[in-house]
Parts: C-alpha cells; structure tokens; sequence
C-alpha cells in the first residue's frame, strides 16, 4: 500500500475512486441481467441455440456494420466541410446536421414511409406521370436509410471534435512536402481522425444494436426485436434476460473490433503550442457540390420529418390543445436533458482521463465497462434500475435522482468517447509543465485540460443532451409519478394515431434542441 | 369547487337528468361533437367524497391521450390525488413483476387481458367484490374474479374504399382471405397484442392445424407486416394494402384527424367466428398498495355510467355495462356477429407465440 500511495498522488487516487464507483453502479443491470437468467426456464435456450436466432444475429450484424459505414460516409465530408474549410454558412449547416440526433426512430421511421412508402406522398405527386406505386423500401434499404439517417450525428459529432484540435503543424509539414489537398487527407487527416471515427462508430452501431422503432417499421428483424416480442408478446422478463446477455456479447465483440481499429498511435503534438488553428481550406467551384451535399442531409433528415410535422400541426390546429401540459413537458424536457448532461459529463470525465492517460488493464476495464449498457435496450436498463429502486432503494426509487442515474448508465458513453477523443490530443507535457511550475493537478486541469478539450465537452454535452430529450423508456418507467416530456407526450399520442396532438410536441422537441446546439456552435473556436 | 355535500343532491340530480338529456339529445340528432356533452355530466354524483381524499397511483397501460381527461374528472370529483404512470401495457406489467411487494401501485390499467393475465399469475392482484364483476359480462372479466373488463373493441378488418366493395369483394370470414386473390394486397400487425389473441381465439375455435393453414395461407400471399395497427389503418388508406387486420377505434380517430374522405372503413365479418372477437382494457387492484378504498373508488368508477360514456363518446370504444349509448359511427355490440368466447380461456399467449414463430410470422 505504501509503495502505491508513494507513486500516486492524491488527486490521482480520487480520480480511481470515482472511476471505480461509476463502474460498479454501471455494472448493475448486468448484475441484474444475471439473477433474471439464472431463474429462466427451458424454452428460452430452444430460442437462443435455434438456427432463426443465429440468422437473426447476423442480419443485425450487418445491419450494424452497414449503417455505421453509411454513416461514416455521410459524416465525414460534413465534419470536414463544417470545420475545416470556408463553406458558406457552415455554424449554421453544423447545427442543423446535428438535430436529427433528437428524432426518435419510431418518429424518423413513420415520417419516412408516410412520404417514400409505396403509395407516399412522393407517390402521390408522381401519380400524374403515371406513377402508380414506388419500390419497397421495407426490408434491410429502408432500416439502413433511416438508420444512417438518425444517427449519422453520433460520427459527425466526435469527428468534428477531431478535427478542431488536430495539430496543424503535420498537415502544414504534408504541404510542404509536396502533397496535394487530396493526397494530405487520405495520408494525413484521415489516419488522424481514427480516435474520433472510432468512438463515434462505436455509438452508432451499438445504437443500431438497441434500436426498436425503426427496424420494427422497416420489417427488419434484429435481435432486439425478438428479445421486445419476449416481453411483449410472451411476459417472460427471464427469457428477455438471457437474450439481453447475448446483446452485452455483441457488444463485447463490438468493442473489441474498435479496439483494433483504435491501434497505439498519438495523437497530440511534441511541442506545448501544438494546438493551433488549424488551415482553411478555400473550395472555390466545389463549394456548390458542398452545398449540395449538406442541403440533401438536412432535407432528408431534418426537413422531410419536420414539415410533414408542420403540416399535421397545421391540419390538427382546429383541435383543442392543451398548451399548458405542453409547456410543463417542455420544461420537464429541457431540466431533465441538462441535469442529465451535466452528470453525465462529470461522470465520463474521470472514466476517459484514466483511459487516455493510463496505461494497463484497470483504465482499458473502466472505459470498456461503460459501454456495457448502450446496446442495451432502454426497456431492460429501466427494469433492472425499478428492481434495484423498488426493493433496495426505496427512498430515491420514482424520484428524479434514480431517472438521472438511469439517464447515467444508458449514455455515459456518448460523453467518453467525445471527451476521449479531444483527451488525446492533449500532450502530457503540456501539463507536466504546468504541474512543474507549481500548480496543483486540480487547477492544471481546471486551467489547461479544460479549456483545451473545450469541443470535446461541448460535443459531449450535445450528443447526451439531444438523446436525453427524445429519450422514451427511462423516462416513462424511471420517471416520477405523473412526469412527462415531450418525447413522452409524442409517444403517447403516435400511438393513439392523433397525429395533430403529436406535432406540436415534435417540432417542439427540435425546436428546443436546436437552442443549445446553436449556442455550442457559435462559440466554437472555428 | 367540486365538494358538494348532501344538501345539494337534489339540485344536483336534477344537474344530471337535464345534462343527460340534453347527452341523448346530441346523440339522437347525430352530431359528430356528441362528446363535448359528455363532460356536462355531473360526476359529483358517481363519488363519493371522503373528508380525507387522500391519493391514489395507477399504472396505465392505455396511453395519456386516451386516459388522462377521465382520471383528471375522477380526481376533481373525489378530491383524491390521483398519480399516473403511463407506459405500454407489457412494460408496466414488468415494471409491477419487478416492484413485487414493494409496489407502489394501487391499480393497474391495462390494454389487453394479456398484460392482466401476468400480473394476476405473478399473484399481485387482490380479488375484486362481487358487484363490480356483477356489472361487466363474466364473458369481458377473469375467471378467478381478480381482473375486469372496462371498455371493449372490435376486432374488424379496414379496407380501402377506392379498390374494394365491401359487399361484393370481401369474404364473410377471415378463412376467405387465403385465397390467392388477395395476394399481396393483405397487411397484418403479428407481434400487436390484439391481433395475438385474435389468433388464440383462431387456435381455440379452430384448432392447431387449421390456424396454422390460415396463417400460412397470409403469409403465402404476401402479407405486409406492420409494427402496430396505425400505420396499418394508414397503409389501407393510402392503397399501400387493400385490407387489414386490424381494432376497430382506430379508423375512428384517422377519420377525426383527416376528415371523412379518409379513404378506408370497417367492415365487420359477418360470418362471425374469432375474426371478430371483442377485446377488452381491463383493470385490477393490485394488493401491495394498501389503499382499498381509493382504489375500489376509481374501478367503480370506470364503471360508472360517466366513464363508461367517455368511453363511448371520446375514444371510440364499446362500454361494457348496460345502458350506454355508444358512438353512432359505431355497430351495437349486440350487433356484432356473436362468439362465444371467453377472454379468460386465452390465456395461452406463448403457445400462439410460438406458432407464429414457428410459421416465420415474427421476422
């Protein structure tokens, strides 16, 4: 013990407990999931070992691969575009491209098939040329479309955070060299942003892992639809347990696929002024084709769903709103999103220091644990915080405070892997001077890491707060009596097919969403 | 406001015989807007208010929409608190399986017998007095007495009305939809709670192998798979099906929302058999609550002539005890080709789940 106190200082040994408690409180719905399979019956395992289910986990694989790729594809000339280069508008393009982050897919899913599905409202307009029915988009196009569509922003997100604080000075040495623009990002930038793909690919598969809405609408069977039809169909909470496991599996396998991907390299600079601007690249004619390229994302994703919103809230109007309970479930929204931010920032800050700054098992563990939960779906993280609250910890159980901690487990990974990436390109030689000239490791992080990795939090706090908002299990099980949002308010009225009363809700929820991203944007640094 | 003693009953009842005329009137003369009388009804007179009200908490798994105006009249009429917890039926079934004994429920609401028959199997219902299962047909409550019907739908099936004539095109029961004529024209929601049950009725009327027939039969002709009954309703509407499988209520607030050229309807099979089977949402007490009387208050309330009305008038569905009117778009209960089964025999959800697995139906 002593040898240990001897070489780690105080601050250090904080920075461990905490780790540790954030650990073993997110290992909970594991712990769960244990006790509730060791109690499943026979049937189950016939579910499990049956060739269906082995089918099933492949089409989700791929499913999972696809969309990441897909997103990958869409994100990357936009974060590059937004942050990198004199695109007109781009503060404003960067908001815009992050909102669809804050559709939940049910919604995404039924606004896409009631404007492209066979007989949509595309179709409609086309009738005249003789166009009597579109091509399906059910099956494995219209899960990857929407999918990619929803969740691209997770990749946008930490690679823009990537490339704001990447060191200029080996794209400038690349120039110089005698490397064109082309030439230097594929051998240059590309290799650079692996920390931030990395960290945003891994939250856009395991969102496909988890997702219900979309591939339920989409007719794609993905493993989470099957462990939903265990709960739905046959109230077998044990059953669902053993088939959640098998999520937490895949997502081991996940993670270890991004591990690889990951490699040893560093990521910051030699010298203390090694963050610096980095260069604008002037686009000249391809500024047009850029434009193009960001109009056709935003219409897709954001303009298509909002102005069939728009529409229905325009037909709906005539109905009676109750504006009041709308109001209070905008302020619920907007509290629970930034207390839920905040925590979960707080939390993910020791979690990705530790794995950036240590090397050895321990780090890597904490940081792999936290992603354990976020394939889960929301249903079985909710129900192993009401067994864990309802017989253990009554006091807080159907309060805010054990809402906030599910909010905590379900996205803790959203803020490491943004805080990670912009961690890493911090030098420690930055802050070993600071701490050589007689700071303490407090203010050297309050003084230096934090201002420095300034978009890694804020990309942090966006993407906790944006999925918070459209959040709908937590919220409906966790919450306290009587607490709605607006994403509780747009469920509840989609599934009672009175879309005028779900509008308003909606577009008030991107709304709202779009306030914090705005201000994100405008203060950043580009 | 809403505390009205004893002093006031007359006054009061005559309240309630004039407003429930002037209710009958509405709906003998057919306006669409039967249901903003329905609110004029005095409930003061349904509850009794206690001189502690004290709360109560329930667990919905009807949604807010639906539910929220008539807690909110029970609230104001009984001066009891009432706190809602709202979520799909199945999840709040968890929820209470996980709560167990420390469960703050006192009443649970539910959608479908299915998510009833849970928790009265995991013994967390207290069995209901007699009067209550007295007033609802022993056909919409369960056997041990520990669940009741509150309000019913249809199972029907929505066509669309550009493409089919209801008179000429459609069969007089589901068999008729496995002929090859309809292939690729058919929609279906098989992991819907209803539509399940549906096919436990088929599979108790029917058989095994017949039901399995039929539903291969739907899936040989192109069957379109839908999450739930909306976009089914929608899909009719729009051509992308011409028939569906689907709960009657819905048509009812598409048509409210988009007006009456909204291009599809009901049609209820005449030939009867499980194709139109009436479910019900239905609620129990659960018993770790402690809260008896609030808790009886409310389901007798539900039961009341005003719940029962709202039913009727605001969402679209068939009241369960005597005596009130329904909606006039509407086919009386009484009507309805009848069967003869008793929700409380479809108990067996997973062996019709692993029918439909067996058959492929839920990939």
């Amino acid at each position: 013990m002593s040898f240990f106190f001897r070489k780690t200082s105080p601050a250090k040994v904080v920075l461990w407990l905490t780790g540790a408690l954030v650990a073993s409180l997110l290992l909970l719905p594991i712990g769960y999931l244990l006790l509730r399979a060791s109690e499943a019956g026979d049937s189950i395992w016939n579910i499990l070992f049956s060739s269906r289910t082995a089918r099933i986990l492949l089409k989700t694989v791929y499913l999972a691969v696809a969309v990441t790729v897909g997103s990958a594809l869409v994100a990357i000339p936009i974060a590059w575009l937004t942050v990198r280069t004199d695109l007109p508008m781009r503060r404003l393009w960067a908001i815009l491209t992050t909102l669809p982050l804050v559709v939940p897919s049910y919604v995404g899913a039924y606004l896409f098939i009631s404007v492209l599905g066979p007989r949509g409202i595309l179709q409609q307009w086309l009738e005249p040329l003789g166009v009597q029915r579109l091509p399906k988009l059910y099956g494995f196009p219209g899960a990857f479309v929407v999918l990619t569509l929803l969740s691209y922003p997770y990749i946008l997100t930490t690679t823009r955070v990537a490339l704001m604080r990447m060191n200029p000075a080996l794209e400038e040495a690349s120039r110089n060299l005698g490397n064109g623009p082309w030439s230097t990002f594929w051998r240059v930038t590309l290799p650079q942003l692996r920390p931030g793909l990395a960290a945003g690919g891994l939250l856009v598969a395991l969102y496909v892992l988890r997702d219900f809405g979309a591939v339920s609408f989409m007719r794609y069977s993905t493993f989470t639809r099957v462990l939903y039809i265990q709960y739905q169909s046959s109230f077998d909470r044990t059953g669902a347990a053993v088939l959640a496991l098998v999520l937490i599996l895949l997502t081991l396998f996940v993670l270890l696929i991004e591990i690889l991907t990951r490699g040893r390299a560093k990521y910051y600079g030699g010298h203390v002024g090694a963050v610096g601007n980095p260069m604008e690249m002037q686009l000249g004619h391809w500024r047009w084709p850029s434009l193009l390229f960001c109009a056709i994302v935003v219409i897709l994703s954001l303009v298509l769903p909002a102005s069939i919103l728009v529409y229905w809230f325009l037909r709906g109007i005539s109905v009676t709103m109750t504006f009041p309970s709308l109001w209070l479930s905008a302020w619920n929204s907007v509290v629970a999103s930034g207390l839920a931010s905040g925590l979960v920032l707080m939390a993910a800050v020791p979690v990705a220091w530790l794995s950036v700054r240590q090397k050895g098992r321990f780090a890597m563990l904490l940081e792999r644990i936290s992603y354990s939960a976020f394939a889960l779906p929301g249903i079985v993280v909710a129900l192993a915080l009401v067994f864990f609250g309802a017989n253990y910890a009554n006091p807080i159980y159907q309060t805010v405070y054990l809402l906030l901690f599910g909010y905590l487990i379900m996205f803790l990974p959203q803020a490491v892997g943004a805080l990670r990436t912009s961690f890493l390109q911090i030098s420690p030689s930055i802050e070993q001077a600071a701490r050589t000239l007689g700071k303490n490791p407090l203010n050297v992080f309050r003084t230096i890491t934090v201002p420095v990795s300034r978009p890694g939090i804020a990309a942090g706090f966006a993407l906790v707060f944006l999925t918070v908002m459209k959040e709908l299990p937590i919220t409906l099980i966790l919450g306290p009596l009587g607490f709605s949002t607006l994403a509780t308010s747009v469920w509840s009225a989609v599934e009672e097919a009175m879309f005028g009363a779900a509008a308003a809700p909606a577009l008030l929820l991107i709304l709202l969403s779009s306030v914090p991203m705005a201000l994100i944007a405008l203060r950043e640094r580009v | 406001m809403y505390e009205i003693g004893s002093k006031n009953t007359v006054s009061n009842t005559k309240m309630m015989l004039y407003s429930l005329i002037v209710c009958s009137l509405f709906v003998v003369s057919c306006q669409p807007e039967v249901v903003e009388v329905v609110k004029e009804i005095p409930v003061e007179k349904v509850v009794e208010v206690a001189s502690a009200p004290g709360s109560l908490v329930v667990y919905s798994g009807r949604s807010e929409k639906l539910v929220q105006p008539i807690v909110d009249q029970f609230a104001a009429a009984s001066g009891i608190e009432v706190e809602v917890k709202y979520g799909k039926t199945a999840e709040m079934a968890a929820v209470l399986m996980e709560e167990g004994n420390n469960s703050p429920a006192d009443v649970f609401w539910a959608q479908d017998p299915g998510g009833l028959g849970a928790v009265a199997e995991a013994g967390m219902f207290a069995d209901l007095p007699a009067d209550v299962l007295a007033s609802v047909d022993s056909k919409f409550q369960s056997k041990n007495g520990n669940w009741v019907g509150v309000s019913g739908r249809a199972r029907v099936i929505v066509y669309n009305t550009a493409t089919i004539d209801p008179e000429k095109d459609l069969p007089s029961d589901l068999w008729g939809f496995v002929d090859p004529e309809w292939k690729g024209r058919l929609g279906w929601a098989p992991t819907n709670g209803s539509f399940q049950a549906m096919v436990t009725a088929l599979r108790s009327t029917w058989g095994e192998e017949k039901t399995k027939e039929w539903l291969e039969g739907i899936i040989a002709n192109d069957v379109g798979v839908y999450p739930k009954n909306t976009p089914q309703v929608a899909a009719a509407a729009a051509g992308e099906i011409d028939v569906g499988f689907v709960n009657h209520y819905y048509l009812h607030r598409f048509i409210a929302a988009e007006g009456e050229s909204f291009k599809a309807r009901n049609y209820f099979l005449p030939g009867g058999g499980p194709g139109s089977l009436v479910m019900v949402a239905g609620v129990g007490r659960i018993d770790t609550g402690g809260n008896e009387d609030n808790a009886m208050k409310f389901i007798n309330f539900l039961l009341s002539p005003v719940a029962q009305q709202y039913f009727a008038g605001q969402t679209y569905e068939y009241p369960l005890v005597e005596g009130v009117k329904i909606h006039r778009e509407l086919t009386p209960i009484a009507e309805l080709p009848k069967i003869d089964i008793d929700l409380s025999d479809l108990v067996d959800l997973q062996g019709t789940v692993d029918l439909l697995t067996e058959v492929g139906a839920l990939e």
